[in-house]
């Protein structure tokens, strides 16, 4: 069992040394200096109360739409459909909390984070409704459904939210926002908020989704194996849409915590939000187990926040840090190669053994 | 006098593991003759062939072709000797149109241009010489699969092969469509080519092969003139043994009927595969469905158990109706399934045991609560009914996929039969488990027919369901062609009833 | 203004904006066609659009007005050099085509951007080109009364290239040999591998011809719309393209047609201020278009096999 557990640990591991040294590379070949400014990434993110709050901060977004991707991926499905929820829960939040401020502070809060968790859950459902009844593609629907929601919401911003020709909605009550003067006095004046202990709830509720529910258990069916969890009485169109609803929830809980706890508000964007590529990264690094998304969350983020302070220090442009993510996925995805590695390294340790016994 | 064969295999022996599949065969085949590779599935036939067609290396022997050493390690190797095999899972491109099909890989170019014109003109004056009715510009999904087989036929005729190994080419044919064929591989032999057909359909070697090899358990039980060989002698040669009266079933109380199929009809990808079909299985009672593979038993099943909608025709256990009901309804009226495929239905591998083991009761008590599992009752029943089926496993909690073939199919077998389902329904519940397996799941079997449940057996082993069935209704093109008494048929009668051939001799 | 002016406003920005994914998608068919799903489009744009603007920023002096054309080139093999990685990562190391074909669009602009800021003092975006690609009238055909005016006055000459591509890629696909056997590895590869076709060989190529086609796709939008390069240069073109290679059902004349009609979707905010009807109409439904059509397209076609049949699935070759 131990073995087991090591040996899953062991792509993850590989990649993320291997996409270091990527990055390591790339600063050797353009004059940067690699070790300094690992270390500067490390101060920058970790090295003090403030950056340790903002990682935090910047963690939390993407442990949900991490999450979410992972709840669609057991179902056997690929939803690359996060940046388009969470921006639904972003938009969600900020306006029921413009809609209602004078709400009592709790509910307010509740309503606003429910509010976006919805939305983004409908939006992926869509994509979830087309794969179960039609057999559409859920990876083309939530590329798509990507771009639909990234014109709409910033439709709906300059129509709806924000004042006549201005690109952004004003900002919610303070009650409203989770980034309350007690954990700003806390950590330095950072962005860190409750959300962050919220995600973390989620990632427990997640867990014991998956390993302690009978809905839980039918996802994990499907994903594995549709036609014997048909043979086996589960209803798979409907767990093709749970999933993918649920999956939405969790990345839209992601955006609109986000709104809620660091913009305070929501502005036209000429780009998707990279937080759902992002969490993509983050699942996909911790093999979709809850508990993984944590650390490889904290990974990522420290590397964003780090990033920008690397920078600061020197004059490395802090893209490196997306080229390391970016690494490091794709030796996660090519595991095949580290598997052949292994394999082929055990294979010369057994033949080096039984020519030894000769 | 190798130099008179075209090919000659010689003390060909392979072997997977620990097990042979094919043991020390040797055959001949003469130039311009039709031979027929006769045995029953798991026979070894489609392995011997698949080495000769470069798709598998033989652990030991040597294949000879024309005289020569030949070395086969690829399909390439294959088509450079004039070899060509028309797979029975076609090898084509269904998008495709059927002259893409036959020229791919082969292409007559004019620069970089195929040259379609040449190529169809080659291709149609090859169709006039065999008679090859084909629709060159029509794409391949849109033909029928008799004309798909004549697509693969013309793609081994246009890459000059002159060795023909077709397998079980009727399996999937219409009786006319099978006549069409015949004529095609008569036209094949005259022109000088030789063809090797693998079947176990003994009407079709009487009307085409001049020579049968039978085999059985990988090795060569005889290789006969079918001109001098009866039917009835060919198929007790394939069966191999006298009928085995092992076990001594005891008396039940049959009078309940338990499941009633009336008129049943059931359409799969648009192709009718059980036609008005009429069966009934009484309590303390095992009916045997013998057939060969493809002939509408797989549709059977599905109908039954919920897997696919039934066309027409009605469904009945013990009275309620149960025609297109969801799977979940019919395995809660109390029908259980063993079905054919453990892997990819039965079980989900990377599941643990315990969970396979409530994969159709998850969802109540006692394995969960207002929608929560309880792991602990979970793997309480997973603990219990490995030690009550005797699953070699270390503990509840280790995943199906890394049992043994024998020991997965025991879990199926824990689970449907704990359920205790008035029905149960087993399809090759033994195929491919070792022998001590095999006992142990007939006893279980057995045991359900006489607590007075009904049992359907479906399977492709004649000596399973020979052994095990208190009726046997053989079923050939998703009809039943007769009935049998299993204590009063012999092999040869059966066999011939499975090969679409009804029985000579009437019983009294 | 007129009508005639009118209409050539629309048809040539239509092809203006079309030409980027005309190439582009043609690029996804063929990677398509072999097997090889390819959601990076997006990325190999965002290579050959920065590859494209260094060039033509450093070399501009050297080669006058032929600058941006041969950028175009410059975009091109450096987008096929980008899409080396796709090809490695799926066809040799069996990485899932989405995973892949993600992390090139996660890698690109990472990657361009860095070296922007290297190579421009640390900025995120590239000074303008002096060189770009202008709006070209056709001698003699433009003097074709209405027509001439409507098509082949002070149009895009790169869309027309687009659109002859576009046929001669047809044409490679569906009257070559290498073009039936590059489809046969991505419709059934085993049946492909039984016929003496090797396959890895062509899904290379399949996918080494998507990063050229896409290189291109990234420089035409940044020699003749950005007109420089910075992180937002490319933004959701990629996935248009694929979307324009779905709804055009995967054959390099649908995937053009697509693309137009898409170009066409994207011009209307900016022309829609000079056709009546459209004035009152929100943008916002013409930039959700292509989008919405391209699922909408998707849900109907179902069924109909459109896509390769092996598209995605990698080909594991049996012992």
């Amino acid at each position: 069992m131990q073995i087991k557990s090591l040996k899953g640990l062991m792509i993850p591991l590989l990649s993320v040394i291997a996409g270091f040294l990527v990055g390591a590379i790339v600063m050797l070949i353009f004059g940067y200096d690699p070790l300094q400014n690992y270390i500067n990434l490390f101060i920058g993110s970790l090295g003090d109360i403030y950056s340790i709050g903002e990682t935090l901060r910047n963690m939390t977004p993407l442990i949900l739409t991490a999450l979410g991707f992972a709840v669609a991926s057991k179902a056997g499905f690929f939803n690359i459909g996060g940046p388009g929820q969470y921006l639904f829960g972003w938009f969600g939040g900020i306006s029921f909390a413009l809609a209602f401020p004078h709400l009592p502070g709790l509910i307010l809060i509740i309503g606003s984070l429910l509010c976006g968790a919805i939305l983004g859950g409908i939006w992926s459902m869509i994509a979830g409704v087309l794969r179960a009844y039609f057999g559409t593609s859920e990876v083309i629907t939530t590329i798509m459904l990507n771009y639909i929601s990234l014109y709409f919401i910033n439709y709906a911003i300059r129509s709806w939210l924000a004042k006549k020709g201005n690109d952004s909605s004003p900002n919610i009550v303070a009650k409203a926002s989770l980034n309350t003067p007690f954990l700003k006095s806390i950590t330095n004046n950072s962005t860190f908020n409750w959300g962050f202990f919220i995600a973390l709830v989620v990632v427990v509720l997640v867990w014991l989704y998956f390993n302690k529910t009978n809905s839980g258990f039918e996802i994990k069916a499907v994903g594995i194996n549709e036609t014997a969890s048909r043979y086996a009485g589960v209803n798979v169109k409907q767990t093709i849409i749970v999933a993918m609803l649920i999956s939405g929830l969790l990345a839209g809980l992601g955006g609109a915590i986000d709104g809620l706890g660091n913009f305070q508000n929501i502005s036209v964007s000429n780009n998707l939000p990279d937080v759902g590529f992002n969490g993509m990264a983050v699942a996909l690094l911790a093999s979709e187990n809850p508990f993984g998304i944590i650390f490889a969350a904290l990974l990522f983020s420290a590397l964003q926040i780090g990033g920008l302070s690397i920078s600061v220090y020197s004059n490395t442009p802090s893209e490196i840090v997306d080229i390391v993510i970016a690494s490091i996925i794709f030796f996660v995805g090519i595991k095949y190669l580290f598997e052949w590695l292994l394999a082929k390294k055990r294979h010369h340790a057994q033949t080096k053994l039984s020519e030894g016994g000769r | 006098m190798a130099e008179n064969y075209v090919v000659e295999m010689q003390h060909i022996t392979k072997q997977f593991g620990n097990y042979k599949a094919n043991n020390d065969i040797s055959l001949q085949l003469k130039k311009g003759e039709i031979l027929a590779l006769l045995g029953e599935n798991g026979a070894g036939k489609s392995t011997l062939m698949r080495m000769l067609s470069g798709l598998l290396e033989p652990t030991s022997g040597q294949i000879l072709i024309d005289g020569q050493p030949a070395h086969l390690n690829d399909p390439r190797d294959a088509k450079k000797l004039g070899i060509g095999m028309v797979h029975q899972h076609f090898m084509l491109i269904p998008a495709f149109s059927v002259l893409e099909n036959i020229i791919l890989g082969d292409e007559p170019t004019k620069g970089i241009k195929i040259n379609f014109q040449k190529a169809a003109k080659d291709i149609q004056q090859l169709a006039a010489k065999y008679h090859l009715k084909i629709d060159l510009k029509a794409k391949v999904r849109d033909i029928t699969v008799g004309m798909q087989q004549r697509v693969e036929i013309m793609k081994a005729l246009y890459r000059q092969a002159h060795i023909f190994i077709f397998d079980e080419p009727t399996a999937a044919l219409t009786p006319q469509e099978i006549k069409q064929l015949i004529k095609i591989l008569r036209a094949l032999a005259n022109e000088g080519n030789s063809v090797i057909f693998i079947t176990h359909k003994l009407k079709e070697i009487k009307e085409v092969a001049d020579r049968c090899v039978v085999i059985r358990n990988g090795k060569v039980i005889d290789a006969v003139k079918v001109s001098e060989t009866p039917e009835a002698a060919l198929a007790e040669m394939m069966v191999g043994r006298k009928v085995n009266l092992g076990i001594i079933k005891q008396e039940t109380d049959q009078s309940q009927k338990i499941l009633k199929v009336e008129n049943l009809t059931v359409e799969n990808h648009g192709r009718l595969k059980v036609r008005n079909f009429n069966l009934t299985v009484h309590s303390g009672e095992i009916v045997g469905v013998a057939g060969v593979d493809g002939n509408g038993q797989s549709e059977l099943i599905a109908a039954l158990t919920g897997l696919i909608k039934s066309k027409s025709g009605i469904i009945k256990l013990l009275n309620q109706p149960l025609q297109n009901l969801s799977a979940r309804q019919i395995s809660q009226a109390g029908v259980g399934c063993i079905p054919e495929d453990r892997q990819n239905v039965g079980l989900i591998l990377p599941l643990t045991i315990a969970e396979n083991l409530v994969l159709k009761d998850y969802y109540h008590q006692p394995a969960s609560r207002h929608g929560w599992l309880n792991y602990a009752a979970i793997n309480q029943h997973g603990r219990q009914l490995i030690k009550d089926f005797d699953i070699r496993s270390q503990s509840e909690k280790e995943k199906a996929a890394d049992l043994s073939g024998g020991n997965q199919q025991k879990v199926i077998v824990a689970r449907e039969i704990a359920a205790q389902p008035k029905l149960l329904i087993a399809a090759n519940p033994t195929r491919g488990v070792d022998i001590g397996a095999i006992e142990y799941i007939h006893e279980k079997i057995m045991a359900q027919r006489n607590a007075g449940r009904g049992v359907l057996l479906v399977s492709f082993e004649l000596d399973e369901i020979l052994k095990l069935s208190d009726r046997i209704v053989v079923m050939h093109e998703g009809q039943i062609v007769g009935e049998l008494d299993p204590k009063t048929t012999t092999s040869e009668e059966l066999g011939l009833m499975m090969a679409g051939k009804k029985p000579v001799m009437q019983k009294g | 203004m007129s009508f005639s002016t009118v209409l050539m406003t629309v048809f040539s920005t239509t092809l203006i904006y079309a030409a980027p994914l005309i190439f582009t998608a043609l690029g996804g068919a063929f990677s398509e066609h072999s097997g090889i799903v390819n959601v990076g489009l997006e990325g190999m744009m965002i290579v050959g659009a920065f590859s494209s603007t260094v060039f033509n920023l450093f070399c501009a002096k050297i080669f006058g007005a032929a600058t941006p054309w041969i950028s175009l080139l410059i975009g091109a093999v450096f987008g096929l050099l980008f899409s080396l990685l796709h090809a490695v990562a799926t066809i040799n190391f069996r990485a899932d085509h989405i995973i892949s074909g993600t992390v090139l669009n996660m890698l690109a602009p990472a990657l361009c951007v860095f070296l922007t800021r290297i190579f421009y003092n640390g900025k995120g975006q590239t000074p303008i080109i002096d060189q770009s690609m202008g709006t070209f009238t056709f001698p003699g055909l433009s003097k074709i009364p209405l027509l001439g005016k409507m098509l082949f006055t002070h149009t895009s000459l790169v869309a027309y290239l687009a659109i002859i591509v576009g046929i001669i890629g047809w044409y490679f696909l569906y009257r070559t040999n290498i073009g039936l056997r590059l489809r046969s590895v991505g419709e059934n590869p085993v049946a492909a591998d039984t016929l003496g076709i090797n396959v890895a060989e062509y899904r290379y190529l399949g996918v080494l011809i998507s990063g050229f086609l896409g290189g291109i796709g990234g420089a035409v939008m940044a020699q003749s719309i950005t007109l420089n390069f910075s992180v937002s240069t490319i933004s959701g073109q990629g996935f248009m393209s694929l979307a324009a290679m779905i709804f055009g059902k995967w054959n390099p004349l649908g995937a053009t047609a697509a693309a137009i009609f898409f170009g066409l979707a994207q011009s209307l905010p900016i022309i829609g201020g000079y056709v009546p009807f459209l004035a009152h109409v929100n943008s916002v439904w013409f930039q959700i278009a292509p989008y919405a059509i391209t699922i909408v397209v998707l849900v109907i076609f179902l069924g109909k096999a459109v896509a390769p049949a092996a598209d995605g699935q990698n080909y594991i070759k049996s012992k």
